[in-house]
This record gives structure tokens, sequence and C-alpha cells, in this order.
């Protein structure tokens, strides 16, 4: 599984109520999400996702569990996460969704070229290779599959 | 010998296990997602209809014709596939949960970060998000990352007018943001004898706020008290010495009132040292605070007396309305001025029912103090009962005295 795109650099502590307000959750309608995505972290930020990879910092999703977050990141057009750690549910709900998140550590400048390839285990930042954190083989699974909707068709 | 997480999944800490599941609920936000995804995987007939539980909590009673419809979508999903449902007004799932559904031993996963509350049972409990809930719900099962553990060690008793929620500002303070994160808290050591139920399940709702997956208590005397007053019966859990990745010691009698400062939960003060910070609105209740417990120690406090700003209190379950409308706690409160929404999640989530204006400022009694949670622009102190209802009181941040 492999990804490439300018970075957009968060920081630390990015909490899903940031990504979506909660005052956006009461509604199927997914594009909702992703227009309001990150709105009140930088409301500059949802156009600058569309392609592009996320480079954060340490424990981004922490907070609710509220999956309308990562499904925002991905309908919004985000390629991958690149973090240096994840809260664990917010990592389980993109792999559920079929979102890249790669655990590394990685030095960020907005509109560097960040590319990824989990099956290697690496992230490169403007060349500059270096290891991500390797995913559980059913994680691996779930995530070629498109996410755990996909995954379970498959299966049955 | 295991720690109590390892034990109940029945693995070492690093395992991926397969597990069926004992309970798993989701609410009135995340359940309609779990529908979705069901309709999405083609799930029509779900194998364990007696283990699945919808609570209707986040938004009741609902605030929008687009709520109220998905409300109803929802109920009748219920309905049809035999899923118990706590309706609008039976209160928070976690609260409802634990009061004799959740038992010692099980596997417990919720569709909400807080689930880890029900840990105070001496089960595994944690939350997950809205698919996964899904495919549990379609199966089962689930698979887990089995958490190694940190130790929470109690030694000594609380005193004064600290309470278990400032045990839990001492904890996240200590550990940050994310210092547990893909662990299991397990509070252990003499004090932890001592704490009762609704003090439990205070401390085990903000193990989350660590980044833990869990919080766990032993099953013990107050746990099997606790259950009986629900017709449930139940045994303690054997306490074993495993070793721990890693201990921390928190000695109850030195707790004084503590303060999370906006915006981060870590960023705990001593409720002295931001004291006379004004405010605008108090806010007693959430999967956090709004225990029978957290009501009665609000009306021993106000009682006589009124407050200065705007308080809203929220039960955090009907079985705790009812029990203070009888003991007389909740006549207490009105007569003091406060406010009293029917119980569920109230404003904690931002999105109805008190929420606050541009550069407003809540004293709360929940366990988030995210920016915007509670209203764009507003800010949110996160503090014990005690402190609250001594700040409503005083109009600004106070300090509560004795106990
Ligand atoms: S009370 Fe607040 S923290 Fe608890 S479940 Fe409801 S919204 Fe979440």
């Amino acid at each position: 599984m492999q990804g490439t795109g300018p970075a957009v650099c968060l920081g630390n502590d990015v909490d899903t109520d940031l990504i979506i307000a909660g005052r956006y959750l009461r509604t199927k309608d997914r594009s909702v999400w992703a227009e309001h995505v990150l709105e009140d972290l930088d409301p500059a930020l949802a156009p600058r996702i569309r392609g592009a990879i996320i480079v954060a910092g340490r424990n981004i999703g922490c907070g609710s569990s509220r999956e309308q977050a990562v499904v925002a990141l991905r309908e919004a057009g985000v390629v991958g996460i690149v973090a240096e750690s994840f809260a664990r549910i917010f990592f389980r709900n993109a792999v559920n969704v079929g979102l890249p998140v790669i655990e590394a550590s990685v030095a960020c400048t907005d509109g560097a070229h960040v590319a990824f390839d989990l099956d290697s285990g690496w992230v490169e930042v403007d060349g500059v290779r270096r290891p991500a954190r390797p995913l559980s083989p059913r994680m691996v699974t779930i995530l070629r599959a498109g996410g755990l909707v996909p995954y379970w068709r498959s299966c049955r | 010998m295991s720690t109590l997480s390892e034990r109940v999944l029945g693995a070492p800490a690093g395992a991926y296990v397969d597990r069926e599941v004992d309970i798993a609920f989701a609410h009135d936000g995340t359940g309609v997602l779990t529908r979705e995804a069901l309709r999405e995987m083609g799930v029509e007939q779900l194998p364990h209809p007696e283990r699945l539980r919808l609570v209707f909590d986040h938004i009741v009673p609902a605030n929008t014709g687009t709520t109220a419809t998905l409300q109803a979508e929802l109920r009748g999903y219920a309905r049809a596939s035999g899923i118990d449902l706590s309706d609008a007004g039976g209160g928070i799932c976690h609260q409802v949960m634990s009061e004799g559904v959740v038992r010692p031993g099980m596997v417990v996963v919720g569709a909400d970060s807080h689930t880890c509350t029900l840990g105070a049972l001496g089960a595994f409990a944690t939350g997950v998000g809205a698919t996964d809930m899904a495919a549990i719900w379609a199966s089962g099962a689930t698979w887990f990352r089995v958490p190694e553990t940190i130790a929470v060690n109690l030694t000594g008793r609380l005193g004064g007018p600290a309470e278990p929620k400032d045990v839990a500002l001492a904890c996240v303070a200590r550990l940050g943001m994310e210092g547990a994160t893909y662990r299991a808290l397990e509070f252990v050591g003499d004090g932890a004898s001592g704490i009762s139920m609704d003090g439990r399940l205070t401390l085990c709702n903000m193990a989350v706020e660590t980044g833990a997956k869990t919080g766990i208590f032993y099953a013990d005397a107050v746990t099997v008290r606790h259950l009986a007053g629900h017709g449930v019966a139940a045994s303690p859990q054997a306490v074993e010495e495993p070793r721990y990745e890693r201990e921390i010691a928190i000695d109850l009698s030195g707790i004084v009132p503590l303060v999370a400062v906006p915006h981060r939960v870590d960023t705990v003060r001593e409720a002295e040292d931001v004291a006379g910070t004004p405010i605008d609105q108090v806010f007693v209740g959430t999967c956090t605070n709004g225990r029978y417990e957290d009501l009665a120690r609000l009306a021993r406090i106000v009682r006589g007396r009124k407050v200065a700003v705007r308080t809203l209190v929220v039960p955090a379950s009907r079985a705790v309305l009812a029990r203070a409308i009888a003991t007389g706690v909740l006549a207490d409160i009105v007569d003091a001025g406060c406010m009293v929404a029917p119980p569920g999640c109230g404003p904690c989530l931002g999105a109805h029912e008190g929420v606050m204006g541009e550069g407003e400022v809540c004293l709360s009694t929940a366990n988030r103090n995210f920016k915007n949670r509670m209203g764009v622009g507003a800010e949110i102190y996160l503090s014990s009962v005690a402190t609250a209802a001594v700040s409503a009181l005083a109009g600004e941040i106070a300090v509560p005295e004795v106990a």
C-alpha cells in the first residue's frame, strides 16, 4: 500500500473535536463532514488537504470515538496520515474506513513531498526515508481491502 | 501472574486475540453510523441481539427534526432486530451499563470513547468506532491487542474537600494526555478499596484522557454490594501481584481540589491558583460526575443558599434522578436556583441544551475541555462537584473547604 502527496503539517494532540466538531455530527451526509473538517483548528485547512498527506505530531485523534473524524479526512481527499503517535480508537477507525495510517517520526514542512509504502514499512519526506512502525497483519489486510466494510463483504 | 486485563482477555500483553464480547453497545450518535455500516455490509440478521444495547443519551430529547428522524429510524431498527433500547431519558450509556448490566470479568465494547468507565466493575471495557461496532454486532466478536498495564497505586484516604474527580485530574496530570496510549490503567493499592463505586466509575472514566484503552478496578466487596443493589449477584476477583510495565503512586491523603484549565485536560492547577476566575455557567453532570453521590454532594453544599450564576444539573440516569427525588437531594438543588435537565449527556458535547456563547466560561464536572467543545469561542474549566458547587454560589471559581 503506497501513497504520495504534499505534506500538510499539524501539531500535537489534535483531538477529534477539532477534526470534526460535535455540532456537525447529526447527519449521515458525509460531504458535510468533509466541508467542515479541521474547521476549529484552521478553516483554511479543508481545501488544502485534498490529495495531501497529513503529517502530525503526537497523539493525533485523541478524544471522542467519533468515526466521522476519519471519514471527514478521507472524504476531504486525504491520502494518508503520518504521525509520531495516534490515539488508539482513531487509529483503528482510520484502518476501518480504509485511510492509511503511518506511525513514524518525521520532520515536517508544509508542501514537502511525502511518499509512503506500508508494505515495505517506510515513509519519505523530501527524499529522507524513515522506518514506519509495522501494522498488525490483520490491519494490513483490512486496509488493503479498502476498509472493514469491503473486507467483511469479501469474507462472506 | 497476570494483570486483570490479561486475565479477562485470556492472553499476555502484546498478543492479538479474537474474543467473543459479552456486551456491545452504541448510542444515538454512533448507533446511526453502526446501522449504516451494517447496511453497507449487507448484514440483516444479528446473531446475538441479547448482547447488544442501544442507549439514547447524546442529544435527548431530540433538538431538531433531523435528529428526531435519525433517532426514529434507529428506534425502529432496535425494535425490528431485538436490540434492547434505553430510550431518551434513561440516561448516559456508561451509567446505564453500570447499573446491573456489566459484571466483573465481562468483555465489553461500546461505540464511545468513555466505555473505559465500566472497568470500575472489574470488566475489560473499551471504546471502538462505529464500523468496528457494526462488525461486532454482525459477528458477536472482535479482535484486541492485549494491552500492557500501568498500575496506579492508590495509598491512604481522601481527606478534606477532595473527591475522586480530583484524583482523576491528578492522574491525568501525572501521565499526560498520551501517557498511557495503548495501555490499561489498573487501579490498585490499599487506597482503592476505600473508593466508592461512584468514585471508581469517575476514575476509570478519565482513563481515556491519558490515551488508555481502559481503566480497571478489581471487583471487591464494594463491587458486590453495588451490583446486589441492582439485583445482580457477583463475586470478588482474587487480587494478584503481576509485573506491571510501570507503576505510579498516588497518595490520596495529599490530594487537594484541582482544576483543568482550557484547553487541555492535562493542564491541571490547584483550585486555589485559579480561584476568582469569572464564570458564566456551572455544569454538573456527565458520565464523569452525574451520579447520585455527585448530586448529593452538590445538594449538601448549596442547600438553603442561592447560586450566583446559571447552574445546570443533568443526572446521569433515570435511576440517579429517581433516587435524588426520593432523598430530597433534587429539591435542595432546585431550591438553590439550579436548572435540572433530563438524564443524558446534556451540553457536554456542545450539541444542545446549555451550549456556551463566544467568550463565555463554563466550569464543568465533565472530562474534556477541548477548544470549542461546548460552543465556539467558549472556555471550559474542569473540576470536582464540590469545587463546582462552591463556585456556583460564588459566581467565580472558588475552593471548597469542608468534606
Ligand atoms: S457525558 Fe459527555 S463524555 Fe460522557 S458519553 Fe456523554 S458526551 Fe461523552
